[in-house]
């Protein structure tokens, strides 16, 4: 997971062009691993097909 | 005609009471506001900007009105989170960026109905950085400092809010509030702070941070300040797509209507577990004030919090993209690293989160068909040392810039209107909050100014000449 997750913030940056120091990958990762955390908290907890999101367009 | 010989504690009503009766100019009470603000600001460091020419210039302009007793804030002080748009200044949001954008054009709407109210605008307060921030630390323009403790955080991200009223700077402040940022400072700063349902203030000229979740409201030392306040900033604008078009419910006539058959239950599980015993000392002294007894649990609100961090980061990080590939060497390194991590989370993960948001908000609605108002702890314990990087929660050592607002972030998530009221524990303050269902901003404020008559809760009174300690 680590070792991906390094490349993965690094060919993220280059896909978004973000121009990304060395300096601040560890942050970054690390920042990312947490809310990687919090997304599997949510996307663990099971919710019908049918769950709509908040928010609601309306044309 | 009356001088202000309060030291710069009256209440908003208060000065607005003597103005419009004549006892008290506005220009006095604007001159004596700007000369404290200029006393206590080089160690406070609460504005980044007064607005002195305007305030005596809008002060002149309240005192000329016949019909002053028709102003509810005739002649009363404020100032705004500078992320809010003030006519000729940049907004800043913090950010050392935003300096080179042209002035803006108009205020702020907000600022636009309290001046309308009466009121008068003497300044733009300090944030954390594009408002990413529970500490109200900010590395162009320094930390606005705990009022209580010059060595402390006044929390954030409205830091310079919460320091100005919680100082006797001004008895109003406006901020933002997208996972507490009102409701943190207000907490650590010993002030009354309020945010109201999501979608209820305008947030136009406004600089955003979440759409999903920012919101605006008060800070002030009472109740009825906050109720007063609210009432003149709300009505429908159509330029915020998120504000409603229901019409405006005013609170303040109903303020004083006590406690009698309002249900009120106690947060328990999630919002009680890291507390330090401070937080939950105040909530205790809350609950038997208030005749609480009955304690509940707030499903799945360590989820809430998750997806409410989740959004924010990718949310926010949509917000900057542009700016993180151009001017990354611009931000605060905290800042820039959190968003440039956010730019990066699937959105596979960011909808799951949005889609658990409805099914949370439908099973928090099913409390408020048994119980009219929730009480849980505004923030896991009192105002932290200015720099200190991390804090015990339930026995783990965590970092403390985006773990303070463990306790409100599954609040607003669902845009609850909650009022954060301060206990005044020695040696320094801490807040509760008071939850209420959704455009019942009524019941929240019945129960603060209920408690605010037992002297449970209370702004406590910083002596003036209360210096650093280095």
């Amino acid at each position: 997971m680590s070792k991906s997750l390094d490349d993965f913030v690094e060919a993220a940056a280059a896909a978004l062009g973000i121009p990304l120091e060395d300096a601040w990958k560890p942050a970054v990762k690390a920042n990312l691993e947490v809310t990687l955390r919090h997304a599997d908290i949510v996307a663990e907890f099971k919710l019908p097909d049918d769950a709509e999101p908040a928010p609601v367009f309306k044309a | 005609m009356a001088v202000l010989a309060d030291n710069g504690w009256s209440s908003a009503a208060q000065i607005a009471g003597d103005v419009a009766a004549g006892e008290l100019s506005a220009v006095v009470v604007i001159d004596d506001a700007l000369a404290r603000i200029a006393r206590l600001n080089p160690t406070r460091n609460a504005f980044t900007a007064v607005t002195a020419e305007r305030a005596r210039a809008k002060a002149k302009a309240v005192d000329a009105v016949r019909d002053r007793h028709k102003l509810p804030l005739a002649g009363v002080p404020f100032a705004v989170k500078n992320l809010f748009d003030i006519a000729g200044l940049a907004t800043l949001a913090g950010s050392k960026i935003n300096r080179a954008n042209p002035p803006a054009k108009q205020d702020s709407p907000l600022i636009e109905r309290l001046e309308a109210a009466g009121a008068v605008l003497v300044g733009a307060l300090n944030m954390g950085e594009y408002a990413y921030d529970f500490t109200g630390e900010n590395v162009h323009d320094g930390a606005a400092r705990n009022p209580h403790d010059l060595t402390r955080m006044s929390g954030g991200s409205s830091g310079g809010s919460g320091t100005a009223v919680g100082a006797g700077m001004v008895p109003l402040a406006l901020g933002s509030d997208t996972n507490g940022s009102i409701r943190v400072p207000s907490s650590f700063c010993g002030t009354f702070g309020l945010k109201p349902t999501y979608g209820r203030l305008t947030r136009a000229r406004t600089f955003p941070f979440v759409s999903s979740l920012d919101h605006f409201g008060p800070f002030a030392r009472t109740t009825r300040d906050l109720a007063v306040s609210y009432d003149a900033m709300q009505g429908p604008d159509p330029a915020d797509p998120v504000c409603t078009d229901r019409a405006p419910e005013s609170v303040t006539g109903v303020l004083a209507r006590g406690l009698d058959g309002l249900r009120i239950a106690v947060a328990g599980g999630y919002f009680q577990r890291g507390a330090f015993p401070e937080a939950l000392e105040a909530l205790s002294r809350v609950a038997r004030a208030a005749g609480v007894r009955q304690e509940i649990d707030i499903p799945e609100a360590h989820r809430a919090r998750a997806a409410a961090y989740v959004i924010t980061a990718s949310e926010g990080a949509a917000l900057h993209l542009s700016r993180l590939r151009k001017q990354a060497h611009d931000f605060d390194p905290a800042v820039r690293d959190r968003l440039i991590a956010g730019a990066m989370v699937p959105a596979s993960l960011v909808n799951k989160a949005q889609i658990f948001r409805r099914w949370y908000r439908e099973q928090v609605l099913r409390l408020f068909e048994h119980y009219d108002a929730i009480l849980a702890p505004a923030t896991p314990c009192t105002a932290p040392k200015i720099g200190q990087q991390t804090f015990l929660i339930d026995g783990v050592e965590m970092p403390l810039r985006p773990n303070v607002g463990i306790y409100t972030q599954p609040i607003s998530f669902i845009g609850l209107p909650v009022v954060a009221v301060p206990v005044p524990l020695k040696p320094l303050p801490i807040g509760v909050q008071i939850i209420a269902a959704p455009w019942r901003e009524d019941v929240a404020l019945r129960v603060a100014y209920a408690l605010e008559q037992t002297g449970t809760v209370t702004a406590p009174k910083v002596p003036e000449s209360r210096e650093a300690v280095a």
